[in-house]
């Protein structure tokens, strides 16, 4: 009777279609594409922040490093190759880090409809504002795009003076002051976040527990910092 | 001691529910917070009212049948299961909340009782080891190190009690999944079905309406056996690597 | 008058199952003269088992496995819970893995006279035996029990013998245990071979042309009382601690099933047979609602004492050395504070009646590790004790490193139960005991970390062995839910249901399970004596009738009603209550966990009358408040030789 004693799952297809299709059935998986598409997003915003800071040279620097940007890859890739392969994969990440983000957030309310008579939050306000911090970001990246990428909401802009259009988009105060406030949640998500990405595809482990937390603040803080420091910059005036 | 509860009252699954507030009087330090609730109910029957319902077993803490929420905490403010608090931690005249676990996966009963079933069919669904009976080899022949076997019984230790999933903003059973992956999957007895253990669990958790983690951590807070929040590491880490590794030869 | 002490004497009963010849090969031989099921007809067997401790979860598991349907059945909301969950100490299995001369007949002797020669040789044999396989199933299921660096299993010594052959998983043995048969049982549950039903409680046996052939169980949630048929019925249902209602079992642990069936059919064996703890947490109050044990091992290190002088209520650090009595070194230098557990348990019920006992109500005595934490050090006490201290600490509010630890006897584990041959069959055909359900092998003293091993014993090795035999000799047949005997059953359940709930009066069920159970603790407890006897036999019939006249249960029977789920148990434990103190009446002698005033020796030691008692009293249920009638089962020692303990 050997037979009686296996057990059989029915439920799972012999094949699934795909890795990411696998993962992206069970709610473990789909956190594990989210901590990717964001570790993508994270190294991205690293390049970026660095790249950031050559405002502080000047506008000849800015504008050549802009420039330049284009030309990565030639002369194997056509001029701005790189970049538009670059926007492919990160469009891609932000579709699939938010689309996770929507639907396990879905899940999650359902799965804990009722509140507590006395709630008693006791987790870090950076992990309780991964959600609306996520949104925001969201909608920060395309007015983000839509002022100094399209230029299309900032009307002293010109394409080709990426240094002007900054100067032009920070005088601005409430432009600067949107943007000081985004790159605050940013610090905030990804303090969580990167810390909870190392957690999700089971990078972290006791003893690593306290490094990988110290390097969430610390790359929190970094990048809060690095970009915080351009509007800052451009209202104090020492970048105009 | 004297104290105001408020309690949730619930006469079934099907009926809308209610805090409802009693005072109590004459509770004693040393008794425990269910022996204070047995006290209540003392006086609920002679009144002519009805108790209230609540899960209870062992009441040393071991078997996994009591939790309530109080004051919006699983198990209360200690760090231990609700038969194993005492009334000493609270202060006489306190207003005392006490709820059922609040989760779509753990529907309630009655009163402060939930069904909490879904997480034996966790279990079923991969948490053993195929070892029909007769069939196991010498215990020697094959040695666990020690440190194996430890990793082993601290995630073992789990009582099913449901703290995790009560305390968990997402409802999410993950922290109770992954004490059971660790507790098998750390231990050369359970490396044969490794994988499929991992991904079966996984899909059952799902399956049974569970939230997922989003790593707040409120679980491990709760947990009255201290099951680590690394566990959740180490079962996502499980989870992939059998993803990865054993798609398509399940089963 | 009725005459509550009377009793008849009926037939012997005599276990026909098991083999003669050399006792290590009777085993071997049973399992080879019983009959087997052909597989491919097991799945037209079903037997119903009812509990899911480590004999019920083992056995439902295990029956399953072998091709058999199994309907099974827990009043828990998991089959996880079953109490066996909370023992501590360890597993005892004849491994010699630590070369110390341990072998299957160093611990069948072992047990034999640990149960001061009350138990069957045969049963208690198997039992050495098959410990050996316990130990390996459980090893391949993934239970984390405690290993040395070099990646073997560690062992350490338990109970006063002098071999370590105690496997253990830190403070949590039980635990562990269960839940390998736990998971062992959902596999199957998984598959479809087990049929399990939590939150559903036995309240009663079918009988149907004389063999067991289903129940009748009570949906817990909404009160739907439903039959259940089988081709044999396994009852797995623990024991009857409770009847004394403090005690360290779960607090709905309950003698329901086993009463049931006896009142079936079924004799139940040596009621009086009662195990006390001697390390639990004494009771705080009135409020108290079950006793917290905590493991013997603590008499390695601390001292037991009490103040010399009469109620003294200086705090103990007050005391000066030579106003204490370390009453255990004094009486018994040689063995001093690791006496065995009725030993230890009935001198401190000694000191406290004299008004030397400490705590609230002088229901205690202290047991210091002032003297181990200067002798070792904090630090080897914290590693050896700390968990203990710790749940120590958070019940009672007292630090073990400052002032002693308080400890008073409990009542732990039941000996007693239904009366099972060989093959663990009842009297009522069909009819199946295991566990701390039956009454076998452990005589009239269980030795520590034994109930483990005989709970898997039974479940994984011995029930699904021996039933294969009944299941052969009784092709199934249907039983239909009309059949008069199983609607009759239903009605009885019911009428009773709805009798409780009628009587609509002043006290609550939990007020009669008290006073039953202090009557049962003051008067058969640790120390019995006829006068004491004769007293509760006289009480519990009044108590009986006035709970008949004033309980009151609220609510209805068609939902989650947990006082009606008490109170239906406390008729049983009036009843039970009963044959318990008639069965210590009527044994006047000590032996084991019995120990009766009047049979001890000079010193003071519980003496066997061996010419008398050298029997298992197995009685038959005759009607509530009706004399029973005692079955005797003559005990035969072929190969441990019966001797008086000496501990001096």
């Amino acid at each position: 009777m050997a037979l009686a004693t296996r057990t059989q799952h029915a439920q799972h297809p012999q094949h699934p279609p795909s890795l990411l299709g696998s993962l992206w059935r069970s709610t473990v998986g789909k956190k594990a594409v989210m901590a990717v598409t964001g570790l993508i997003m994270l190294a991205y915003l690293v390049a970026h922040m660095i790249g950031n800071l050559k405002i502080f040279f000047g506008p000849g620097e800015f504008d050549h490093y802009a420039h330049w940007l284009r030309t990565i890859g030639g002369p194997v890739l056509h001029y701005e190759w790189f970049l538009w392969i670059l926007r492919v994969v990160l469009v891609a990440a932000v579709v699939l880090h938010g689309v996770a983000a929507y639907q396990l957030s879905r899940r999650d309310l359902a799965a804990r409809p009722v509140k507590y008579a006395r709630p008693r939050a006791r987790t870090s306000y950076a992990t309780r504002t991964m959600r609306w911090g996520g949104v925001i970001l969201g909608l920060f990246v395309v007015w983000h795009i839509l002022d100094l990428t399209t230029l299309t909401v900032n009307p002293n802009a010109q394409h080709g003076h990426p240094y002007a259009n900054v100067v032009a988009s920070f005088d601005r105060w409430y432009v600067a002051a949107f943007y000081i406030a985004a790159m605050l949640a940013l610090g905030l998500h990804i303090r969580h976040g990167f810390w909870s990405a190392a957690q999700t595809l089971g990078a972290n482990s006791p003893r690593r527990d306290r490094a990988f937390k110290a390097a969430a603040n610390a790359l929190a803080a970094l990048l809060t910092v690095g970009f915080v420091s351009v509007p800052v910059a451009v209202l104090t005036g020492i970048v105009s | 001691m004297k104290f105001t509860l408020r309690v949730w009252r619930q006469r079934d699954a099907a009926a809308a529910g209610a805090m409802t507030t009693y005072e109590v009087d004459g509770v004693s330090a040393d008794m425990s917070f269910l022996e204070m609730l047995d006290h209540l109910n003392e006086r609920l029957i002679l009144s002519g009212d009805t108790p209230v319902a609540f899960d209870h077993d062992c009441r040393e803490g071991i078997c996994g049948a009591c939790g309530v929420v109080i004051n919006g905490q699983a198990h209360g403010p200690e760090r231990t299961t609700a038969c194993q608090l005492h009334m000493r931690h609270f202060r006489d005249g306190d207003t005392i909340d006490v709820e059922p676990w609040r989760a779509e996966a753990f529907p309630v009963v009655r009163d402060l009782v939930v069904d909490r079933s879904a997480f034996d069919r966790v279990i079923a669904s991969g948490g053993y080891v195929s070892v029909p009976t007769g069939s196991a080899p010498e215990a020697h022949a094959t040695p666990v190190p020690k440190a194996a076997a430890d990793l082993a019984f601290d995630h073992a230790a789990c009582i099913g009690c449901g703290a995790c999933v009560a305390a968990c903003p997402n409802g999410s059973a993950m922290l109770f999944t992954a004490a059971k992956v660790v507790h098998l999957n750390a231990l050369p007895q359970g490396a044969p079905e490794r994988e499929s253990r991992v991904l079966d669990m996984v899909d059952t958790m799902d399956a049974q309406g569970f939230g997922g983690c989003t790593n707040t951590g409120e679980c491990a807070t709760a947990c009255p056996k201290g099951i680590p929040l690394s566990a959740i590491g180490t079962l996502n880490r499980e989870y992939l690597r059998a993803t990865v590794k054993g798609r398509g030869n399940r089963d | 008058m009725t005459d509550y002490t009377a009793y008849g004497v009926g037939d012997p009963v005599a276990d026909t199952k098991a083999p003669d010849g050399p006792i290590a090969e009777r085993w071997d031989r049973r399992r080879f003269e019983a009959k087997l099921v052909n597989p491919a007809n097991r799945r037209k067997h079903t037997v119903i088992v009812v509990g899911t401790g480590l004999a019920g979860g083992a056995a439902g598991a295990t029956l399953a496995e072998q091709g058999y349907r199994v309907v099974q059945f827990c009043y828990q909301d998991s089959p996880r819970r079953a109490h066996s969950i909370a023992a501590q100490g360890g597993i005892n299995a004849a491994k010699n893995y630590r070369n110390d001369g341990d072998s299957v007949h160093r611990l069948f002797y072992d047990t034999v006279k640990g149960g001061d020669f009350r138990a069957r040789e045969s049963n208690v044999h198997r039992l050495a035996q098959i410990s050996l396989q316990i130990i390996d199933q459980c090893v391949a299921q993934g239970v984390p029990f405690a290993r040395e660096y070099g990646g073997l299993l560690d062992t350490r010594s338990f109970g006063g013998v002098q071999v370590s052959r105690t496997f253990y998983a830190r403070g949590q043995t039980g635990q562990q245990l269960l839940l390998g048969a736990y998971q062992a049982l959902s596999r199957q549950i998984d598959a479809g071979t087990v049929e399990m039903h939590p939150r559903t409680e036995m309240l009663d046996l079918v009988v149907v042309d004389g063999r067991a052939r289903g129940v009748v169980a009570r949906d817990l949630v909404t009160g739907r009382v439903d039959t259940y048929f089988a081709d044999a019925v396994v009852l797995a249902s623990g024991g009857y601690g409770n009847v004394f209602y403090l005690s360290t079992n779960a607090k709905n642990s309950n003698a329901t099933a086993v009463w049931r069936a006896h009142r079936r059919g079924a004799l139940f064996a040596n009621p009086c047979f009662t195990q006390i703890h001697p390390t639990c947490i004494p009771r705080s109050g009135d409020h108290q609602s079950k006793l917290t044990l905590m493991s013997e091992s603590l008499r390695n290190d601390g001292r037991i004492w009490v103040p010399v002088a009469k109620g003294d209520t200086r705090p103990p650090n007050e005391i000066p050395e030579d106003e204490r009595d370390y009453y255990l070194e004094r009486m018994y230098p040689s063995f001093g504070n690791l006496v065995p557990r009725d030993i230890a348990s009935r001198a401190a019920k000694n000191v406290c009646d004299e008004g030397r006992g400490v705590g609230p109500g002088g229901q205690g005595v202290y047991l210091d590790f002032a003297d181990a934490i200067r002798r070792m050090g904090r630090a080897a006490v914290d590693a050896k004790y700390g968990n203990l201290f710790e749940m120590y600490e958070r019940i009672t509010a007292e630090d073990p490193y400052q002032v002693p630890m308080r400890i008073y006897p409990a009542i732990h584990y039941t000996m007693g139960g239904l009366w099972v041959d060989y093959d663990l069959q009842t009297t009522v055909p069909g009819l199946f005991a295991i566990g701390e359900a039956n009454f076998s092998d452990h005589g009239a003293n269980r030795l520590g970390a034994s109930a483990l091993m005989q709970g898997l014993a039974d479940g994984y090795f011995v029930l699904p062995a021996t039933i294969n035999d009944y299941l052969a000799r009784h092709p199934h047949d249907e039983v239909l839910a009309d059949h008069p005997a199983a609607v009759a059953v239903v009605a009885e359940v019911t009428a009773r249901l709805d009798r409780l709930l009628a009587v609509d009066g002043d006290r609550t069920p939990d007020s009669f399970h008290r006073e039953l159970g202090e009557l049962l603790w003051d008067e058969c407890g640790m120390a019995r004596n006829e006068a004491g006897l004769r007293k509760a036999l006289g009480r519990i019939p009044e108590l009986r009738e006035e709970f008949w006249r004033r309980v009151k249960v609220p609510g209805t029977g068609a939902e989650l009603n947990q006082s009606l789920e008490k109170a239906n148990r406390i008729v049983d434990y009036l009843e039970l209550a009963e044959l318990t103190c008639l069965d210590a009446l009527h044994r006047t002698e000590s032996c084991g966990g019995h120990f009766r005033e009047e049979s001890q020796t000079p010193d003071g030691e519980a003496a066997r009358r061996d010419e008398l008692f050298s029997y298992t009293a197995a009685w038959e249920f005759t009607g509530t408040g009706r004399p029973p009638v005692l079955h005797k089962e003559d005990l035969v020692f072929e190969h441990v030789h019966p001797t008086q303990r000496s501990y001096t």
